[in-house]
């Protein structure tokens, strides 16, 4: 079982692609969410946003290109859309808290089967740790994603019954996508929706640390 | 009318006291007051509270005043991986940092700004940042109380100033001068150009100059990594 394939950093992110709907006002996190911009789907035009006061975001800036007045909450010089549009970091925020943002993707540590999430500090790690951004957002999204990898290099579950790290926030995400499957929140439970091709409900529940459920056999996940 | 342009970084800074709480604009490279911050260091300025997104990169934007031990406290919400200096002086307990959510940050300096005596909020609900906190139902969910953030002086970035002390911001270099210039007492503001008093389109300003008390033109300096 360790040796079988899973999804890829890009994999999870080209999945987590087809979450989001034509027309949705989007941000993305650190880590593989940041990854999702070059995988949309044609004919699907989403706005992003940065919580440094950019509504339409482009991609990265080219060599030569760069502005360091524009850059993204990463400190990565980018461009813009047409029909984009600054404003400070109170109504970025006022963006993310208030409601108005269709989805937010953020990285994860540790999610909770009642949709908790810990993505801001590693327990014991140097240093001061930082939120950032992400209990505003977390908070705030119509619909939270999280894409993580299933388990921590040592082969822990980072999906689990409750948190251990340090908590971003309760009860807000929708769904986690990892490199094993897609995966709802509930109010009954986790609800497996798809699953990484090859694998089985058994081997992926045993890597999880909170009970899974399925309506029949999951389909596989879909990437083209 | 009050005179309020400065002709040096120095004489904009030089009557800061020791232990003033003070905002520090700036996030992601952009929008950061460096002239001002190095000149308030080289005066040797010490036992600050700084108000701030992050805490520097190595020795660039506030990093200095960590460098030089100049910092007793420090309310911020990514003080960030690079913040070499910070992050040593914290190891070495000669800094405390409160971390607060980025746009609660920007909502307390705002409550400040605008005499409100704090919110709630569900932000944090839960987690350490609600420890000591009070917390009420409203509406049904879950909230803590933030109180409001204030501050003697904001140390902010514009691109242009008029001498009445509109200004005008730069792309993405926005993101919390604007909200600092309204939330500190003294307000003193580095910019690219200054110009004459109807120079900016009144539709074009961005901070009102209510807000601002003191513009010093200087060439902006960014710091990479």
């Amino acid at each position: 079982m360790p040796d079988k394939p899973r999804l890829t950093r890009e994999q999870i992110a080209q999945r987590a692609a087809l979450e989001l709907p034509d027309g949705a006002y989007v941000n993305l996190g650190w880590g593989i969410p940041n990854l999702i911009a070059d995988h949309l789907p044609k004919n699907v035009q989403v706005y992003f946003h940065s919580e440094n006061g950019i509504l339409g975001m482009g991609r990265r800036a080219k060599p030569g290109e760069e502005d360091l007045d524009l850059v993204d909450a990463m400190k990565v010089p980018v461009t813009l859309i047409s029909g984009a549009s600054f404003f400070h970091q109170a109504d970025a925020h006022l963006m993310t808290r208030g409601g108005h943002l269709d989805v937010a993707v953020l990285g994860g540590f540790q999610v909770s089967e009642k949709g908790d999430l810990a993505n801001w500090k590693v327990p014991g790690a140097k240093g001061s740790g930082g939120i950032g951004g992400a209990m505003d957002i977390a908070a705030g999204a119509k619909k939270l994603l999280v894409c993580m990898e299933h388990t921590t290099k040592e082969g822990a579950p980072k999906i689990v019954r409750q948190c251990t790290y340090p908590l971003t926030s309760l009860s807000c995400v929708d769904t986690v996508i990892t490199d094993l499957a897609v995966i709802d929140v509930q109010p009954g439970g986790l609800m497996l929706r798809e699953i990484a091709p090859g694998w089985s409900f058994d081997e992926v529940q045993k890597l999880t640390g909170a009970p899974l459920m399925t309506l029949g056999r999951p389909p596989e996940i879909k990437l083209d | 009318m009050a005179h309020k342009v400065y002709s040096s970084l120095d004489l904009a800074v030089a009557d800061i006291p020791d232990g003033a709480r003070i905002m520090f604009g700036g996030f992601g490279g952009a929008g950061f007051p460096n002239n001002l911050i190095q000149a308030l260091s080289q005066r040797g300025i010490k036992d600050v509270t700084a108000i701030s997104n992050n805490c520097g990169t190595k020795d660039g934007e506030l990093g200095l005043m960590f460098k030089h031990n100049q910092v007793r406290h420090v309310i911020a919400s990514f003080p960030g991986p690079h913040a070499h200096y910070f992050q040593e002086r914290l190891a070495a307990k000669e800094v405390a940092l409160e971390l607060v959510p980025q746009g609660i940050l920007c909502e307390r300096m705002r409550a400040a700004a605008a005499g409100l005596q704090g919110f709630y909020t569900t932000v944090g609900v839960g987690t350490e940042v609600a420890n000591g906190k009070e917390e009420r139902v409203i509406e049904g969910k879950r909230c803590i109380l933030e109180m409001p953030i204030h501050a003697d002086y904001a140390l902010i970035k514009a691109e242009k100033a008029d001498e009445l002390g509109n200004l005008t911001y730069r792309l993405a270099a926005r993101n919390f001068n604007p909200i600092m210039a309204m939330a500190a007492t003294t307000t003193i503001v580095e910019v690219e150009e200054i110009v004459p008093i109807g120079a900016i389109p009144p539709e074009h300003v961005l901070t009102p100059a209510i807000f601002v008390h003191r513009i010093v033109q200087a060439k902006g300096i960014r710091y990479a990594g």
